[in-house]
């Protein structure tokens, strides 16, 4: 894991410091809300329906145990005991006090971490591959070329007021796991036929009020030109694009506008410019960073296979355990969606023994993924089952990964100040109808997410089905979208007619997924059903 | 009837306008009439709440019952954590709510 060094460490211990005094003024009634908000916004402190809340990076999604234990900290101390791990990888705080965000923002410092650009007009927190690093199926560990591009947009001079907010993924899988095409640049770690690193190059990707898939802008950048192509791609961003207009705003709107062609055209005469500026690091820097992610001190020789003589622990492991780069070892997926709770949320005890568990049987390495899980990284074999009986005994065992039940689901009307209608209540509703796990396996891979309003935190557009909460004349309405995916195969779901109201929409995805398993053939999952029919049955099915 | 309602400064809380100060119980606030708006402004300008506003609400036997959904769960906290609301477990929360 990256370690900071004293440039780091002095740049955030300094925003703590500006931040307290910032607080204490507006606390003091010198500064009015209208002067404190931006202020507040550029340290991750924003005010939801019921209080403060905070959104805490975590770079790339990776955290040790030492981090963990802190978050869990705060949570227990300033907040309500529980913390809500989020699409962007990062951690929410729903009930913050004013006076206590610089103490809060000092504590994660303590452990190198911040709310830096997790809002604003930013670069913001750079997400990745929950896998990265273990993955069995990666090019090389993308991570050091996030931390890369971390250290560049931090506190980036010309990039801290962009037309509107600008977010960056990194993978280095052909299986995307982190929605990379979703993204208002998503990058792909790839070699070329010399055997060269370089990136595929996606850009003006995105969700929101009109959610378009990135468009290839180049095949092959080489690595020694990462920072120099990423910066001519958001200064061409930074120059043309709308600002008159915030629904206009995004990269995607000015790809959509001016066409790929013409975008990479510019991109490419301003890349020749940047290049000249000597902006891309030297090779020994790039060393210092990517020696922080060698991998750890994987033993060999360990027996590759898993007792399966506990059928629970059996379909725990099927459903929540992915192959490792290393024999021996595993790729565990901790879900944070139990039928009855809520999706992402996770209580201080739940967070203290996740980083225990790290610390013990994963090389002290945890991540956070898109779809609101954790993730050990590096488990061997033979210690699952004594992992798999501690989770068991918190609540922390459901054997439902990229199941009907593993739902992603945006705070909603619960919590925020822009939803429309409430998504946790209704991803409640259908984990609930779809309980039994036998009919879950049965069901089989089923990417179901759920946004509160357009802004889609709760990526529906890219859910096999996806929810999209509205406001119909003061009542919560949602509408049913079909056949999205935010894996390699990206696409975006349709809406399939008129909306439900709560108990409605629950009925309309049971409908969906039975009429799905009517017409399935051998070996396919949802998506590849409705990609193969079309919308015409299940509309027949949901509407009748 | 009209009522103002505001986050606390210090706690981001809801607070509702009870005729001389905030309120955390929304059954204290009490119809500004025509005043809202003026009240609103007279508050922001001390800085103790944040971006006051005037909602629509009806007068029910069990206080001000604000019209829109948002307002009511404001009023009463998140509906899928009752144990975190105002008034935790209210059993009669949900129905108030929805
Ligand atoms: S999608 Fe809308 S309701 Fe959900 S968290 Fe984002 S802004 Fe809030």
């Amino acid at each position: 894991m990256y370690k900071y060094d004293q440039y780091d460490q002095t740049i955030v211990d300094a925003r703590v410091e500006e931040f307290r005094e910032q607080v204490g003024r507006r606390l003091s009634g010198e500064l009015s809300e209208d002067q404190f908000k931006p202020l507040r916004l550029m340290n991750g402190l924003y005010l939801q329906l019921h209080a403060y809340m905070l959104r805490v990076a975590i770079p790339y999604g990776t955290l040790d145990s030492r981090q963990m234990r802190m978050l869990a900290h705060i949570a227990r101390k300033y907040d309500r005991d529980y913390g809500h791990f989020t699409t962007r990888q990062n951690l929410q705080y729903n009930w913050i006090k004013l006076e206590d965000a610089p103490d809060i923002l000092a504590d994660l410092a303590s452990v190198e971490m911040h709310a830096i650009q997790t809002s604003g007009n930013c670069i913001r927190n750079i997400s990745s591959d929950q896998f990265a690093g273990a993955a069995a199926d990666e090019v090389e560990d993308p991570r050091p070329w996030a931390e890369l591009l971390r250290q560049w947009s931090t506190f980036h001079p010309e990039f801290s007021y962009l037309p509107r907010k600008f977010k960056i993924a990194v993978i280095a899988s052909d299986q995307d796991r982190a929605a990379m095409r979703l993204h208002d640049i998503g990058l792909q770690v790839v070699r070329n036929n010399k055997g060269e690193t370089g990136f595929k190059f996606y850009v003006g990707g995105g969700m929101g009020r009109t959610p378009i898939v990135a468009p290839l802008i180049s095949e092959f950048v080489p690595a020694t030109d990462l920072l120099s192509y990423t910066e001519a791609c958001l200064r061409v961003y930074n120059r043309y694009g709308r600002r008159d207009n915030i629904y206009k705003a995004r990269i995607k709107i000015l790809l959509h506008e001016i066409g790929a062609d013409e975008y990479r055209r510019q991109v490419e005469e301003e890349f020749a410019h940047v290049k000249t500026l000597g902006l891309d690091p030297p090779a020994s820097e790039f060393e210092r960073i990517a020696a922080h992610f060698a991998p750890p001190a994987w033993e060999s020789g360990l027996p590759d296979t898993v007792d399966r003589s506990n059928v629970d622990f059996a379909q725990w492991v099927d459903q929540n355990v992915t192959a490792h780069k290393a024999p021996g070892y595993a790729v565990v997926t901790i879900s944070l969606k139990p039928i009855d709770g809520i999706p992402g949320d996770a209580s201080s005890a739940q967070i203290d023994l996740m980083a225990d568990l790290a610390e013990t049987y994963s090389f002290d390495e945890l991540r956070v993924t898109h779809a609101q899980n954790i993730v050990l990284p590096n488990v061997r074999k033979a210690d699952l089952l004594t992992m798999w009986q501690k989770l068991v005994d918190a609540k922390l065992a459901d054997a439902n990964i990229d199941l009907v039940t593993d739902i992603i689901a945006c705070p909603g009307l619960d919590y925020c100040s822009l939803a429309n209608a409430r998504s946790i209540p209704v991803a409640q509703k259908i984990a609930a109808r779809f309980a039994d796990p036998a009919r879950q396996r049965d069901i089989g891979e089923l990417k179901l997410k759920i946004s509160g309003c357009i802004n889609a935190c709760g990526h529906h557009h890219a859910g096999h089905i996806g929810i999209l909460g509205v406001d119909r004349k003061g009542t919560e309405n949602y509408q049913l979208l079909l056949g999205g995916s935010g894996a390699e195969d990206a696409s975006l779901g349709k809406i399939a007619g008129p909306g439900f109201d709560e108990d409605g929409i629950v009925d309309a995805v049971e409908r969906t997924i039975e009429k799905y398993r009517d017409l399935r053939q051998e070996g396919e999952r949802f998506l590849d059903t409705y990609r193969r029919v079309g919308m015409d049955p299940f509309k027949e099915a949901i509407y009748g | 009837m009209k009522i103002v309602t505001g986050n606390d400064l210090e706690t981001g809380a809801v607070t509702w306008w009870s005729g001389d100060g905030w309120s955390l119980h929304i059954a204290d606030a009490v119809d500004v009439g025509a005043h809202g708006e003026a009240i609103a402004a007279t508050e922001e300008a001390t800085r103790r709440v944040n971006a006051p506003y005037v909602i629509e609400a009806d007068a029910t036997s069990q206080g001000p019952r604000p019209a829109h959904i948002k307002d009511r769960i404001r009023a009463v906290g998140p509906t899928v954590r009752l144990d975190l609301n105002i008034k935790p477990a209210d059993p009669t929360a949900g129905s108030w709510v929805i």
